[in-house]
């Protein structure tokens, strides 16, 4: 599905963001990405997403080199993926269901069509009765399932979540994370970036660990103890 | 249930386009259905701001509409003054009065003579009495001094100057006429004149024109920046610079349009004003000369290429800024 290949990204004027990044990610699997603020956990989610370049080495998405996309095949790429904001993204003079639709509507489908799936998605984050309300009239948990509906509505192959829960209680990230794992459960592999170590550590999930730059794959039982040495 | 499984196929064929470069014709011209209402939407969301813009544009618009209907009318009264040649003769003062009438007469025959018109000595002296101020004057003086005088409207046969010259050459060689002229010289300056302020009116409205467009890209990178927010979301879920630049394309063709509207409502506002004066100007010239009025086609040239320039002008300046607006 995901595949980095000694993937380096050096932005101008700095050393390495991300260096000799390599790890794999399968069809239906979920991964945390984790590490210190500045550690490259959002560069790293930028290149697949194609907002920022990789250096040297491959990114392969899907059978597709990233690193070498050309820019007008960008937008279709961005169609398979599905992006969660820690700040929601969402255009607050829409509705809940207008903003759900987005992806939708941008690859050219009727308004009839994608209001369907667009209720379908709201759905299944449990937002069914909000589709006419505006953004700002929802609560913070609420206003980032729909940032998740939006993200599913396309039926992507992956879903990249950058900090999805740092503006909820632990109790609403829980609830967020069960989302993601229900979907993991349906085929769509899961990439989360975050530093809540806590969440992390009650969930099954391989656990990509970023440290200037470097990666390292751990598994959730060796968690604590590598945070505890880079702390 | 069969309904269920078509529609399901549907949605299939549907989500397999969005992953191909290439858009059906429904989904084309959904796309610029939706972006020609949007676009207007988003006109009629900020009131205030469009309709300066608007009126801007509008009055940029209307003055390089008046120029042109300044110029098409001009044109068209220079073509009255030429269609009006005539040819004086001055007779022979020894001649009659009753001799010159004959004379007068006879000059019907000629097939290139539409009309003449006599003007006895006398009458010449009252009028040049009454007109020119010298009413005292002349008087005192023991004869009349002026020649008689016929006037010669030439027929459509006599068409250029070198047409006139053999006709004045014709008059010149009988022996009543004294002297034969035809004052067009006035009417040659007069038109190298119009043609040097033709071609200013031409730049100038060039300029205005020019004027329009950086008004429309000005108010179109306004537009773009308030927008620099849904922009990115919409890159970011994979929109393609086309569908983003579209709503902004016809925002441009709006504006322009409904400037161009109103401008035309202005010319033909200024128009109907200094028609009646004109009109009252050509009686006493003892001529009937009317405003004309842009016509159906020129109308709509007119609204559709300001519209046509919003279109551009919004083209021009997305087509940069978008390629300066990415995601962070």
């Amino acid at each position: 599905m995901l595949t980095f290949d000694r993937v380096f990204k050096r932005y101008i004027d700095s050393s390495d963001a991300l260096s000799d990044v390599s790890f794999h990610l399968d069809k239906g699997e979920m991964a945390f990405l984790t590490g210190h603020s500045g550690a490259g956990k959002s560069t790293l989610l930028k290149l697949i997403a194609i907002i920022e370049r990789c250096s040297r080495g491959q990114l392969i998405l899907d059978g597709q080199n990233l690193c070498h996309l050309h820019e007008r095949d960008v937008a279709y790429l961005r169609r398979k993926l599905g992006l969660i904001f820690q700040d929601y993204k969402l255009l607050l003079d829409r509705t809940v269901l207008d903003n759900v639709i987005l992806p939708l509507i941008v690859s050219g489908m009727s308004h009839h069509d994608a209001a369907r799936r667009g209720r379908a998605a709201l759905d299944k984050v449990g937002l069914s009765l909000k589709e006419k309300k505006y953004p700002l009239t929802l609560s913070g948990g609420e206003q980032q399932r729909v940032g998740i509906a939006r993200a599913v509505v396309n039926k992507p192959a992956l879903i990249l979540a950058d900090e999805p829960t740092g503006n909820l209680d632990p109790e609403l990230s829980a609830e967020i994370m069960t989302l993601f794992e229900q979907f993991q459960q349906v085929g769509v592999s899961v990439l989360i970036a975050t530093h809540d170590i806590e969440l992390i550590s009650k969930l099954n999930h391989k656990v990509l660990v970023l440290n200037q730059g470097h990666l390292t794959i751990k598994n959730e039982v060796i968690l604590e103890e590598t945070i505890g040495e880079t702390a | 249930m069969k309904r269920k499984a078509t529609r399901h196929k549907k949605l299939k064929q549907e989500l397999k386009a969005t992953t191909h470069n290439s858009l059906s014709l429904a989904a084309t011209l959904r796309m610029h259905g939706d972006a020609l209402g949007i676009s207007l939407l988003r006109l009629l969301r900020t009131p205030f701001s469009s309709f300066m813009a608007i009126i801007v544009m509008a009055i940029a618009l209307s003055l390089a509409g008046s120029f042109y209907t300044l110029m098409s009318n001009t044109q068209q009264l220079m073509q009255g003054l030429q269609s009006g040649k005539q040819v004086s003769l001055f007779l022979d003062e020894q001649l009659s009065d009753e001799a010159a009438e004959d004379f007068a007469r006879t000059l019907l025959d000629n097939h290139k003579v539409e009309r003449v018109s006599f003007i006895s000595k006398e009458h010449a002296l009252a009028e040049f009495q009454q007109y020119s101020g010298f009413g005292d004057a002349l008087n005192a003086l023991e004869s009349n001094p002026l020649p008689a005088v016929i006037q010669v409207f030439p027929n459509n046969i006599v068409q250029n100057e070198a047409d006139l010259n053999g006709l004045i050459a014709e008059f010149q060689l009988m022996p009543e006429v004294d002297f034969a002229q035809v004052d067009m010289n006035w009417v040659a300056r007069l038109q190298g004149i119009i043609a040097i302020i033709d071609r200013f009116v031409i730049i100038i409205a060039l300029l205005l024109a020019f004027a329009v467009l950086l008004i429309t890209a000005n108010t179109i990178r306004a537009e773009l920046q308030m927008r620099s927010e849904e922009v990115i979301v919409q890159k970011l879920v994979g929109a393609t610079d086309r569908f983003i630049r579209l709503p902004f394309l016809y925002s441009g063709f709006w504006f322009c349009f409904i400037s161009g509207i109103l401008a035309w409502f202005i010319v033909s506002l200024m128009l109907l004003m200094i028609s009646e004066p004109i009109e009252s100007l050509s009686f006493l010239y003892q001529s009937h000369f009317e405003i004309h009025f842009m016509s159906l086609f020129e109308s709509l040239i007119f609204v559709l290429g300001s519209a046509l320039l919003g279109t551009l002008g919004a083209f021009i300046v997305i087509n940069y800024q978008l390629r300066l607006l990415k995601p962070e």
